[in-house]
């Protein structure tokens, strides 16, 4: 696929508290932004397995998303602190597989914040599209 | 009336032969087993050749015990056989279950291990640089090779299979357990892991020592520290993959003084061990400042081989992306 067809596909998981409010901000604002980003909204940034993270990739995500309130805020005391630390380590791990860093996001957007949820949707959505697709088809795109 | 007896086979892929000795190492009970069945095919210990099998009726052998990872294409053709033949197959030790240690390969591919194999490792002579081929012809003959994939797989990736028995190697009162449960024919359900559904760490005797709330400010490997042999190993800041793991092992390892690699697998409920360990591993690291979490972060080596040590194959991406292996 050329790049200049290409259209990211980007899954987002957003805290239900801080993050998912953010994005229904930019919509009732009418706020335009790219619409690349499949939303799943989650209880907290600290509920996302590192599993769901794989799944996307493996499913056919080009990057994925997690947003979550800012720190010192979380509606449950820590858990953006627990999905801080996972992100680090898990950064780690993709890069083992041969998934850029940059595939992979970690936002903080408070419910306040629409505009920055409408600039993060446009600069990851762009950001991808500058690197293409990750074509991860079954077992890591070839089979014999 | 040996042929009343049920026929069974044991083969072998991609495997160091350890799971050939688990079923030595049933020791005199291995003559009950014998006693039961009729051993069809067994390369490592029996003079059976492939036409042998080839020879047999499709379905006629009662079970075969297949360890190994997939790898090789002869490897693929046996187990392709083996499963026509067989009524049922068991996945046998943790490489046919899950990929096991050859699969740690999926972080190259087969140009780049061929290249490391044959002309860079320090104790590699090869000015000629001569490299395996499919096919060569020798004083007029053809001679030929399997082909070596660029993936390796866990036997459920080639072939349908009914039951597995985790472990590197498979400990013997599941072997037995697994080998009584088909003579009886008092299966569990297909797809089963024939071991008990829960978390290593539910059964290990260094749990008491776990403190209400476990945090790590330094990951250590085991040469680092002196272990103490009855403390939690996580405590200890040691990854231990117990937490992830299923039980059913005997706590070889932990008893030895060392840690769980995680040789036997998730339970039932993961799909990926590596990604639930690394959850569980990231949870439990005691600092909430961005700088001393890189720091801990990047104090880990190789944490995707040591989160998938056994089970990369299986793992939900399987392998690094080819495009990126250089």
């Amino acid at each position: 696929m050329s790049n200049a067809t290409f259209e990211p596909r980007l899954v987002g998981f957003l805290c239900n508290w801080c993050s998912y409010t953010g994005a229904d901000l930019a919509g009732t604002a009418r706020m335009t932004y790219a619409p690349n980003v499949r939303i799943i909204r989650v209880m907290c940034s600290g509920r996302v397995d590192p599993q769901f993270v794989l799944k996307a990739f493996k499913e056919g995500a080009d990057g994925v998303l997690i947003s979550g309130c800012h720190l010192g805020d979380c509606h449950y005391q820590e858990g953006n602190y627990k999905a801080l630390r996972r992100y680090k380590l898990l950064s780690r791990v993709l890069e083992q597989f041969g998934i850029e860093k940059e595939r992979f996001r970690l936002e903080w957007i408070s419910a306040a914040e629409g505009i920055k949820f409408q600039q993060v949707c446009n600069e990851f959505t762009e950001q991808i599209r500058r690197m293409g697709p990750l074509n991860l088809g079954p077992n890591g795109g070839k089979h014999e | 009336m040996s042929n009343a007896k049920p026929k069974v086979a044991f083969y072998w892929c991609a495997s160091c032969g350890g799971c050939e000795e688990s079923i030595v190492d049933l020791a005199e009970d291995i003559l009950k087993v014998v006693a039961a069945v009729d051993i069809v095919f067994w390369p490592v210990a029996l003079d059976f050749k492939k036409k042998d099998v080839e020879a047999m009726p499709d379905g006629s052998i009662a079970v075969s015990f297949i360890n190994g990872a997939i790898r090789l294409s002869d490897q693929e053709e046996m187990v392709k056989m083996l499963r026509r033949k067989s009524g049922l197959v068991v996945a046998h030790g943790a490489c046919s279950h899950m990929g096991g240690i050859p699969g740690l390969a999926n972080f190259w591919n087969k140009e780049t291990i061929f290249r490391r194999s044959y002309y860079t490792t320090p104790s590699t002579d090869n000015p000629d640089k001569v490299v395996p081929l499919e096919k060569t012809v020798y004083d007029g003959k053809e001679l030929t090779l399997p082909s070596f994939f660029d993936t390796v797989y866990s036997l459920d990736q080639v072939i349908d299979v009914d039951y597995y028995l985790p472990g590197c190697a498979p400990p013997r009162d599941l072997i037995l357990n697994a080998v009584t449960a088909i003579l009886e024919g008092k299966l569990p359900p297909k797809g089963s892991v024939l071991a008990p559904n829960k978390s290593e760490c539910e059964t290990c005797d260094r749990n008491k020592t776990k403190p209400e709330k476990l945090s790590i400010k330094e990951i250590k490997r085991t040469w680092e520290i002196i272990l103490d042999p009855e403390k939690c190993f996580l405590a200890q800041g040691v990854i231990c993959m117990g937490p992830a793991t299923r039980d059913g092992c005997g706590h070889r390892c932990i008893n030895g003084n060392m840690p769980c690699r995680g040789c036997f697998g998730p339970t039932d409920q993961v799909y990926d061990q590596g990604a639930k360990f690394l959850s569980a591993l990231a949870s439990i690291l005691d600092t909430n400042d961005e700088k001393e979490m890189d720091r801990i972060v990047q104090s880990i080596v190789d944490p995707a081989g040591t989160f998938y040590r056994f089970s990369l194959p299986k793992s939900l991406l399987g392998r690094k992306r080819m495009e990126t292996i250089k």
